[in-house]
């Protein structure tokens, strides 16, 4: 039982599954880029060969490039999955990046009961669909909540059933483009 | 225990337990379709405590965050914070002129994590004692909180929500008579633990209440995501603070308990006993923790950002154009793995900041284990996998 280096983990998968392209982010951290009609296979090498044995979904979670300064420029949807071998004690990340407009990936809950929930959440605060989940329902905010809370262009609603979020004259201060020229962080 | 549900479906009784409810922690719902005495369908509903912390985390600045984190777990917020700022410190990392945290101040952090890992696990087993019906211990398990909160308020003037731990190092320096108070503490709790084990965890009618009540096995608790005390009652080998080690963590040898079916000849690895017994165990380790990183603290500097004897290195230049990238960064919280998951556009306010709780996970498993279960186990089930509610809706 050894841990791969990051490298030895990309040659493993790109060997069955050659689209799979190994990244570095700015500081070293090294991910995988996947298709999203490649993760259930990618996903099922991870998991089962034994080489890789990546029993642990340590995290599955989202994030938005929409306005990132990432090369290209972009607007889709990340999903991030955060793998973890208990047996050889090494990580990769997963990432695959679904079209805002058709946000579609399939689910990995077959293979990792964890995605259950995790996925629930992403579906929830980003409007990632997880094809082949067995309940995907929302799970932080209510069922006819509108919108994607952590998408990037998320409109605050003004009120939720007549409660109204502000009081007269008072308006929210800022967005994630708080301080920066002309960005009002969502007024609803 | 495990029995069949024997009325066909369609004559389940719906209960609804929650949100407002004593036994469940916090404003926890679940729904569950009971066939008599026994559980046949258990649904958590959640949501009732989302403040969108996430959201909050690309909104406001990097140091102004660490308020926030408070409000993940408040039961353990001296870990809520530590997991954030060694997150946040890994990716100010990535620039060469990054400062390390003082050596002081690894020592203060590992020694408040542990003080209110001790905390943490203290008010969980005694809550889990009073869900299953003996009252007298949860007194004692909120007695010895209440000294570690006497301690915290010395530190730092808070009681709960402490915001202590920040970027970069801690806060405030210790108050001069802090090593001696928490050496009293600590002799005074070894005392209180026999009084404790003697009250309740030997006593037979508590220990068969919880034997092979709900067990995970060990490959269960791995793919289901469960972590900290709960993958380690279910006998998994593994604590972050060895074996992926943090902090000042990696000097300190951590010793790690784990579940053996500690109930006897009724019980099997991975019940709710196990997992009550390795918090208490945890207790233990954290108390031996404590006194060695006592033993380390060096004297305080005059300078704060001293790289040996300050409290807190100077990282607000930094903080203001942090490095681009991202970072994944665990820690050993009470309630397990705590991973921040946090990408930099290289601005002042965070991209993306994505919490990882225990609880979370944990409560994906509820209504797997929960199925078959009689009706008045549910609250030992909740109890022993102690779920904190603020830490799954975030």
């Amino acid at each position: 039982m050894s841990a791969l280096a990051p490298d030895a983990i990309a040659a493993r998968v790109q060997a069955v599954f050659p689209n799979v392209i190994p990244f570095r982010s700015e500081n070293g951290e090294p991910w995988l880029a996947v298709a999203p009609a490649d993760l259930p296979g990618v996903a099922a090498l991870l998991r089962n060969d034994a080489a890789l044995a990546c029993d642990c979904l340590m995290d599955l979670t989202g994030w938005d490039l929409k306005g990132y300064p990432a090369v290209p420029p972009s607007d889709d949807i990340a999903v991030v999955l955060l793998l973890f071998s208990m047996a050889h004690r090494h990580r990769v990340q997963l990432e695959v990046r679904a079209p805002r407009a058709a946000c579609e990936v399939p689910s990995v809950s077959g293979l990792w009961p964890a995605a259950l929930y995790f996925e629930r959440e992403v579906f929830d605060l980003f409007g990632v669909t997880f094809r082949g989940h067995p309940s995907l329902r929302r799970i932080m905010t209510p069922d006819d909540w509108v919108g994607h809370p952590l998408r990037k262009d998320y409109v605050y609603p003004s009120e939720y059933h007549g409660v109204a979020h502000l009081r007269e004259g008072q308006r929210f201060e800022g967005g994630p483009n708080r301080g920066s020229a002309g960005a009002a962080g969502g007024t609803a | 225990m495990t029995v069949e549900a024997t009325t066909p479906a369609g004559e389940l009784m719906k209960l609804s337990m929650g949100p407002q409810h004593p036994a469940t922690h916090g404003v926890l719902r679940i729904v569950i379709e009971s066939d008599g005495e026994v559980v046949a369908n258990c649904t958590p509903d959640h949501g009732y405590l989302h403040r969108s912390i996430e959201k909050i985390g690309e909104c406001v600045e990097w140091a102004m965050f660490v308020p926030y984190t408070d409000r993940v777990d408040y039961v353990c917020a001296m870990n809520a914070n530590l997991a954030y700022c060694v997150a946040a410190e890994r990716i100010l990392a990535a620039d060469p002129g990054a400062p390390k945290v003082p050596f002081r101040a690894e020592c203060i952090r590992v020694l408040v994590a542990e003080l209110n890992r001790i905390s943490s696990h203290m008010l969980a087993v005694g809550a889990m004692a009073m869900d299953v019906g003996a009252y007298t211990p949860f007194l004692h398990g909120i007695a010895q909180r209440e000294q570690v909160n006497d301690i915290f308020e010395r530190l730092c003037g808070q009681r709960l929500t402490y915001n202590y731990v920040t970027v970069g190092g801690v806060a405030f320096d210790l108050h001069p008579s802090a090593p001696q108070e928490v050496r009293a503490f600590l002799d005074q709790l070894e005392r209180e633990f026999v009084r404790f084990n003697k009250l309740i965890t030997t006593n037979t009618i508590f220990r068969d209440r919880c034997a092979a009540v709900a067990p995970v096995s060990a490959k269960e608790a791995v793919a289901w995501g469960l972590v900290g005390p709960n993958l380690r009652g279910s006998g998994v080998d593994w604590d972050l603070r060895r074996d992926e080690p943090y902090g000042i963590y990696g000097q300190l040898d951590v010793r790690v308990p784990t579940g053996q079916a500690y109930a006897g000849r009724k019980g099997v690895v991975g019940d709710c006993y196990d997992r009550y017994v390795v918090r208490l165990l945890e207790v233990r380790e954290s108390i031996r923790l404590c006194r060695k990183v006592l033993d380390l603290l060096p004297p305080a500097a005059d300078k704060p950002n001293d790289p040996v004897g300050g409290h807190q290195a100077d990282v607000s230049k930094l903080l203001r154009k942090p490095p681009k990238g991202r970072v994944h960064v665990r820690t050993e919280a009470p309630r397990g793995e705590m991973g921040y998951f946090i990408v930099s556009n290289g601005t002042k306010d965070p991209w993306r900041v994505r919490v990882r709780t225990g609880s979370f996970t944990a409560s994906g498993i509820f209504h797997k284990v929960m199925r078959g279960i009689f009706l008045a186990d549910v609250v030992a089930v909740i109890g022993s996998f102690d779920v904190v509610v603020p830490e799954i809706d975030r």
